[in-house]
Formats: structure tokens, C-alpha cells, sequence
């Protein structure tokens, strides 16, 4: 079923990284990646995973749905893992062979480094409604707005086509089955024939987002939507005592990776 | 011949995430041939997902869906095979419309069961006719007709298949009175014309007391209550309890016990409930 699609997909829940402010996830998470790609040693690829472990602990998200994250991504990730054993020079595993220890060593850091940068990504949309995502986002864009950078509107409009992703699937999901109540077949034929099978799904899933759009429009006009002047909100982001915490443990996370990095561990 | 028998049929929406939910649980139900079933139940109450098991659009958590004995989920081509014999028409059909015209829209159920032309043709007149779509419309796009005209259009992508079985979810919600009237006799009169099955989902009690032959009220995933409609509505109490409404003469007939007035409990149509006042008045038993 389309619904199972997991990518990106936020799983309510009380635990201290959901009840963390949005602003703070969003830094912490760039924090992370540059850290992650500090590591250049199994001693500063082990701390990441610590890290990333305990982070995962502390969500109470099931290792289980991490991982089914991680799956869409598995092609990219064996393709990486090929390529670096084999196009990697060194000492050959065994006399003549074009595996290397150090193919295998890199192969295993590359693997290991997508897989946390994915679980890293997804804790934060895991554990983060879309809602105070776009709106953490928003606040943290705000001074480009000096720059004249419509950051409200692009916002708008980022929360907007999250908020009708699972809605467009569902749609999907019902034209779907109710071509396949009318005999249509999209799991045979060749590549051309289940192009065309598409057209029953794509045509009326055309037609109905755009009346979606028309009265989304006339709902947010009829309720004197104007833009991002002057507008105020509902649910206040605030900073608390947990997030300066996180920042600060953020910040030491990455003063280690870095320092590890210039000792050359 | 097309019995349908559900089984001890349940169903779990995405099973294992937080989301988890049981939709149906442990449905058994025998709907015989030729029968005109209405399922009635509140928003929610799994009438919709018990439906799509019956042409194995959905694949059961737990239990068997049975077409004349046989299993639906059986394999690959028995899945493909019973959504010939049981035609499903969704809530609000008319957004599955995409082709170029009206009679390439109504041919596209038929010449996905691979059959020839004439036999296509064929088929599409018959299904226009059934629906009470005019000929003349055929070569319309269908995007550009009225909210009712879309309607019966869909209907008739769903009759061309010619099923055994017709299963319509609340086919006239949304049409304006004349429309549902007519929508509604032009089922029956498929139905008596074909023989076929009928089940019919519905919110609208006047309808379903006026049409169905048999109810059956689902409620939190399973079936509270089967019957004939006199049997059914006698429970006028009990279906406003689950969030139902009941018949408009099932109410005032409530209504009048409540004040004392000795009304029968079967009567649940405008007709009855007329006929048994007027035989109280006369002081005759009705």
C-alpha cells in the first residue's frame, strides 16, 4: 500500500526529543552533519554512533522504523560500498586480488556514514510535526527577509505541500482502486504499456489537485490570508531549559569531532 | 450464481506503526443471490474497507472471503478474476473519470477484460441505457458534464463490465432529490432486468427502508444487527443509540410510543405508519 511509505513521516510522540523546539532540532541536525563529516577514524565514526544511538533511544522511535528509512536508499548505498571496495588502492586482501584492506575499511566508513546521516535526517521529521518544522524554519530564515527573501510565502508554501502529501497519496491510493475495480492492470507489461496504465491515475489525480488548489485558495481568501505581514500564530515556538542544553551539548559534540579530527585520530 | 461469504473477515490498517488500526474485526456475513443489501453504518464504523474485501481490493488481516465457495485471495488470477464478476463503484465515482470521451470512459472496464469491439459497443450502449446516459452524450468529454451526469457515467464504466455482483458506495450522496430518485430506479431496475446482486452502502434510512430487502447495521468493525428492514428499524432506539438515523416514520413512531400512542414497532414507511394511525383512530388493531 502507498500509505506505508514511511520517508519523512512524523510519528507523534512525548518523549524529550519531540518535546524539543523545532529551531533547536533543525540546528542540531546541521550540527550533526557537519560532525558527521568529520569523522575520519573508526574512533570518531564510534562517537557519531553513540551519539546517533542514544539520540534514537532518548525519541523512543523502534530501531525498526529507523531502519525502515534507511531501505529506499539501500541501491545507493551498496553502489557506494561496490565502488569503494574494488576502486580503492592498497594492500590486496589476498596476493593478486583487487580487494584491498583499506577498499574494505573505506567501503564499510562510507556505509556507515549515509546510514547515519539518513537516521540523523529522519529522527528530526520523525520526531518533528511538519507544522513546527516549516514554522521553526521560518523563524530561522527570518533575517533574510532584509534581503527582501519572501521567507514567509516559501514557508507557506513548503507547509502547504507537506500538509496535502498524504492527502494526494490517499487520493492516489482511492483512483488506484477504483481503476483496479475496473480491471486496469498496473503491475504487468512492458516498460511503454505501464506508462500508459498511468494515465487513468494521473489524469484524474491531475484534475481533482487542481480543484483542491482553487479552494484551498478561496477557503485562505475567504479567511483574509494576506501573506506573512503582521500574522501571528497559535502555537508559540519557545526555547527552553531542555534546548539550551541540547545546543550546548550539540556545540561539544562537534568541538569533539573537530578536535579528534586535528589530532589525526 | 454468486453467493458472497465473508468469513471471519478482519482487517488492520497499517499494522506495526503507531497508526495501527483494526477497521473491521470478524465479519461473517452470507449475501445470496439476487439479494438487494443495504450496509448502513456511521462514518468510520469499517463498512467502506468491509466493501472493498468483497472484490479482493483489499486483502483480509484475518479470515476468508468466499464467491460461490471458492476463495477470492486465493491466487494472482483469482484476484484479478472476481473484480470482473463483483463490479465495485466508489463514493463519489465521478473523480475516477479520465478518457476523452464519455464512450471511451464507460469502454475502459470492458476493454480491459480483453473483449472484442462489437462486444465493447455492445456493452456501453447497454450500460449508457441502464444509467439513463443519452447516446448523444457519448462523444462529450466527460469533464465537461454536470455533477449527476459524471455520476452515472461511472456507474456505467462499473455495470459495462456486466458483474455479477454490483456493489455501490453511496451512490447518491451529493445528487439533488430528482437525481437520487432516478439514480436509485435505475438500479433497481438493472438489478431486476439482471438478477445480479446488489449491495448497496447508504446514510440515507428513507432509501434504504424504501429499496433494501435486507440491512445490515455495522458498527465499531462489526455487525451489530441483519435483517429484513422491518426487523431493523423496529430497533428505531438502539440505531439512534450507534449515531444512525432512523426512517422518518421509524422516528415519529418512536415519538408517538413515547407519548403513549400504541403504534406497532415494524413500521418504518410513510405508508404503514399511516395506515396503522388511521387504524387506531378507527379503534381497529393494526
Amino acid at each position: 500500500m502507498l500509505k506505508d511509505i514511511t520517508l519523512g513521516q512524523y510519528f507523534p510522540g512525548d518523549s524529550v526529543v519531540h518535546r524539543l523546539d523545532a529551531r533547536t532540532k533543525l540546528v542540531l541536525v546541521i550540527v550533526y552533519i557537519v560532525a558527521l563529516f568529520q569523522a575520519q577514524s573508526w574512533l570518531g565514526f564510534g562517537l557519531v554512533t553513540l551519539v546517533t544511538a542514544g539520540c534514537v533511544a532518548a525519541s523512543r522511535i523502534p530501531p525498526k522504523t529507523m531502519f525502515k528509512g534507511v531501505k529506499p536508499m539501500l541501491f545507493i548505498i551498496v553502489l557506494t560500498a561496490m565502488l569503494n571496495i574494488f576502486y580503492t588502492s592498497g594492500t590486496p586482501v589476498l596476493p593478486g586480488w583487487i580487494i584491498t584492506w583499506e577498499g574494505i575499511s573505506r567501503a564499510c566508513q562510507m556505509v556507515l556514514r549515509i546510514v547515519l546521516l539518513i537516521s540523523g535526517t529522519f529522527l528530526l521529521t520523525y520526531t518533528t510535526s511538519p507544522i513546527a518544522l516549516t514554522d521553526g524554519l521560518e523563524m530561522l530564515l527570518n533575517p533574510l527577509r532584509r534581503l527582501h527573501v519572501p521567507v514567509h510565502e516559501m514557508t507557506m508554501m513548503m507547509s502547504m505541500a507537506l500538509r496535502f502529501i498524504p492527502t494526494l497519496i490517499e487520493e492516489t491510493d482511492k483512483i488506484m482502486s477504483a481503476q483496479k475495480a475496473r480491471g486496469a492492470d498496473f503491475e504487468t507489461g512492458g516498460l511503454v504499456q505501464r506508462a500508459k496504465a498511468l494515465l487513468p491515475i494521473l489524469v484524474p489525480l491531475f484534475v481533482s489537485a487542481f480543484r483542491r488548489a482553487d479552494e484551498l485558495a478561496v477557503a485562505m481568501e475567504s479567511r483574509c490570508y494576506h501573506g506573512g505581514e503582521g500574522r501571528t500564530r497559535m502555537k508559540q515556538l519557545r526555547m527552553g531549559r531542555a534546548d539550551h542544553i541540547a545546543l550546548f551539548l550539540g556545540a561539544a559534540f562537534l568541538a569533539a569531532m573537530i578536535a579528534l579530527k586535528r589530532l589525526g585520530l | 450464481m454468486a453467493e458472497i461469504k465473508a468469513e471471519g473477515l478482519t482487517y488492520v490498517y497499517s499494522a506495526g506503526t503507531p497508526f495501527e488500526k483494526t477497521a473491521i474485526e470478524d465479519v461473517s456475513l452470507t449475501i445470496g443471490q439476487g439479494e438487494l443489501v443495504a450496509v448502513i453504518g456511521h462514518t468510520g464504523s469499517g463498512k467502506s474497507t468491509f466493501i472493498q474485501h468483497l472484490n479482493a481490493l483489499l486483502t483480509p488481516s484475518a479470515g476468508r472471503v468466499l464467491l460461490d465457495g471458492e476463495d477470492i485471495n486465493r491466487d494472482k488470477y483469482s484476484r484479478r478474476d472476481v473484480k470482473r464478476r463483483v463490479g465495485l463503484v466508489f463514493q463519489y465515482p465521478e473523480y475516477q473519470l479520465f478518457e476523452e470521451t464519455v464512450y471511451r470512459d464507460i469502454a475502459f472496464g470492458p476493454r480491459n477484460m480483453k473483449l472484442p469491439e462489437g462486444e465493447i459497443d455492445e456493452r456501453v450502449r447497454e450500460a449508457a441505457r441502464f444509467v439513463g446516459v443519452d447516446e448523444g452524450l457519448f462523444e462529450h468529454s466527460p469533464l465537461e458534464l454536470s455533477g449527476g451526469q459524471k455520476r452515472r457515467i461511472a456507474i456505467a464504466g462499473v455495470i459495462a463490465m456486466r458483474p455479477e455482483v454490483l456493489i455501490l458506495d453511496e451512490p447518491t450522496a451529493g445528487l439533488d432529490p430528482a437525481g437520487c430518485a432516478q439514480l436509485q430506479e435505475n438500479i433497481c431496475r438493472y438489478r431486476e432486468e439482471t438478477g445480479s446482486t446488489v449491495l448497496l452502502v447508504s446514510h440515507n434510512m428513507d432509501d434504504v427502508a424504501r429499496l433494501a430487502g435486507r440491512v445490515v447495521v455495522f458498527d465499531h468493525g462489526r455487525v451489530v444487527m441483519d435483517g429484513s428492514p422491518a426487523e431493523v428499524f423496529s430497533h428505531a432506539g438502539r440505531l439512534l443509540e450507534i449515531g444512525l438515523n432512523v426512517p422518518r416514520a421509524s422516528e415519529l413512531a418512536l415519538a408517538l410510543r413515547k407519548k403513549g400512542v400504541p403504534v406497532p414497532e415494524d413500521v418504518f414507511t410513510h405508508e404503514r405508519l399511516l395506515a396503522s394511525l388511521l387504524a387506531l383512530r378507527e379503534g381497529r388493531p393494526c
